[in-house]
């Protein structure tokens, strides 16, 4: 069959299709900035504020709207999540085909695997990693999960802010979804089968993804410690020397079994602050004869201080005069 | 605790040891009470400028180097004060001085800066 179109045409074609018809609203389509499952993220200009912003709409085919529901619950959910680790929404819509949308902070910086090869120390990875751990914490803390964390799902702007992106999967928990009346995140819109994060269905990444995620059963904040505990262990792979303290906390973030994890991420982070301030971490007993050493190392200057006068006046008193 | 005061208690410690030292000097033994006092007040004093200096200067090096030029300040009055043809000027300005040096670095690295207020809008 004789093919009327080129290879280019087409893509152009389905560029075209992609993008959003941003008639009748405030936006003025700049460029596409990627493409996820869910839809397109766009770099749109915000007419009326006259500033860039991204704006996130879901692909055109969406039958069943399970897409759109996730977008919009996407939306409800960072709005309320004010943290400096996670990006703020600006705005909600829906265009004029009907596909909602919602516009978010333009962040210009590298997704956290770019990153990661310009950062060759431990300790500022580590630094970066406890960024992400108090977003992923505070998101707990009122009650949604991730669900989907890994590298890709991490910026790092100009200014070293540490962003946790891409909330499509993030879920109320159900102890919170139970209280919802004192709950401070409202879930958003409601979908009556609510089929999308239902039991049985899996969501999420590969590698990132913990055990109980990957088998479809309920999820709760030690799924999200597991992908924490997989995103340390992506930070640490390339070195050659990992130490052992390290080594024990990413084995416990990441046990097959949840009881056996840190059972939050306040815990897990508290024990890389730890380790980054040579202090001893909860994963890894350590003998007498370490924590003895550990203390003379953390204590090594004033020890050498204090030995430094003793000799001085040990040398004085004998070879004083006579 | 704050810095002045683990400045003075630091110092002041220091200062009794370094008093006690005059021991291991027969010559100097029957006067150990005046010697000791004498070397705490001198540590206390020193202690509290330094811990003041270290609330007032968050740098290492800095409070390092206040510790040391007190120490040794102080400890030059002392020795510039004892009676008699020799002064002992290295005797006492050494100790004296490393004692301001331990002081200095151990107020910079412990001990609780001043609090600053939450802001507000």
């Amino acid at each position: 069959m004789t093919r009327l179109l080129s290879d280019s045409a087409i893509e152009r074609l389905r560029e075209a299709a992609d993008s959003p018809d941003l008639a009748g609203t405030r936006y003025r389509l700049v460029e596409k900035l990627g493409q996820g499952g869910m839809g397109g993220v766009f770099r749109v200009e915000d007419t009326a504020l006259d500033r860039q912003v991204a704006l996130k709409v879901i692909s055109v085919a969406d039958p069943d709207e399970t897409s759109s529901f996730r977008l919009l619950q996407e939306a409800h959910v960072i709005a309320k999540l004010e943290h400096p680790g996670i990006v703020p929404v600006h705005d909600a819509g829906l265009l004029s085909d009907g596909r909602p949308y919602y516009t978010m902070k333009l962040v210009q910086g590298r997704r956290l695997e770019e990153h990661v090869a310009t950062v060759p120390a431990l300790s500022d990875r580590l630094r970066i990693f406890l960024r992400i751990c108090d977003a992923v914490a505070f998101a707990h803390a009122h009650g949604v999960l991730h669900r989907d964390l890994k590298p890709s799902n991490v910026m790092v702007g100009p200014f070293g802010e540490v962003l946790v992106m891409d909330w499509g999967l993030s879920k109320l928990m159900a102890e919170k979804v139970e209280n919802s009346a004192s709950s401070s995140v409202d879930p958003g819109p409601k979908k009556p089968d609510s089929s999308a994060t239902s039991f049985g269905t899996v969501l999420g990444t590969p590698g990132y993804m913990s055990p109980e995620q990957s088998r479809g059963e309920s999820v709760d904040q030690r799924a999200d410690v597991y992908s924490l505990g997989a995103i340390l262990q992506f930070l640490s792979a390339d070195l050659s020397h990992v130490p052992r303290a390290l080594a024990a906390i990413r084995k416990q973030s990441i046990a097959e079994d949840r009881t056996k994890r840190y059972q939050t991420v306040q815990d897990l982070a508290s024990d890389v602050a730890h380790f980054l301030d040579g202090l001893p971490v909860s994963a890894y007993p350590e003998g007498r004869l370490t924590r003895a050493w550990r203390w003379i190392v953390r204590n090594g200057v004033w020890i050498l201080l204090l030995l430094a006068y003793v000799a001085a006046r040990a040398l004085l008193i004998f070879f004083r005069p006579r | 605790m704050n810095k002045a005061l683990l400045g003075l208690i630091l110092g002041g410690i220091l200062g009794v040891f370094d008093g006690l030292s005059a021991w291991f000097t027969p010559a100097v033994r029957p006067e150990i009470l005046g010697i000791v006092m004498g070397s705490t007040v001198k540590g206390l004093i020193a202690g509290v400028l330094i811990g003041y200096f270290a609330r007032k200067v968050n740098s290492l090096a800095l409070g390092i180097l206040f510790g040391l030029g007190v120490g040794l300040i102080l400890a030059y009055a002392v020795a510039a004060m004892q009676p008699g043809p020799n002064h002992y000027y290295f005797e006492i300005m050494l100790p004296g001085g490393l004692v301001g040096l331990i002081v200095g670095y151990v107020t910079q690295r412990y001990g609780r800066g001043p609090q600053s207020q939450p802001a507000t809008h």
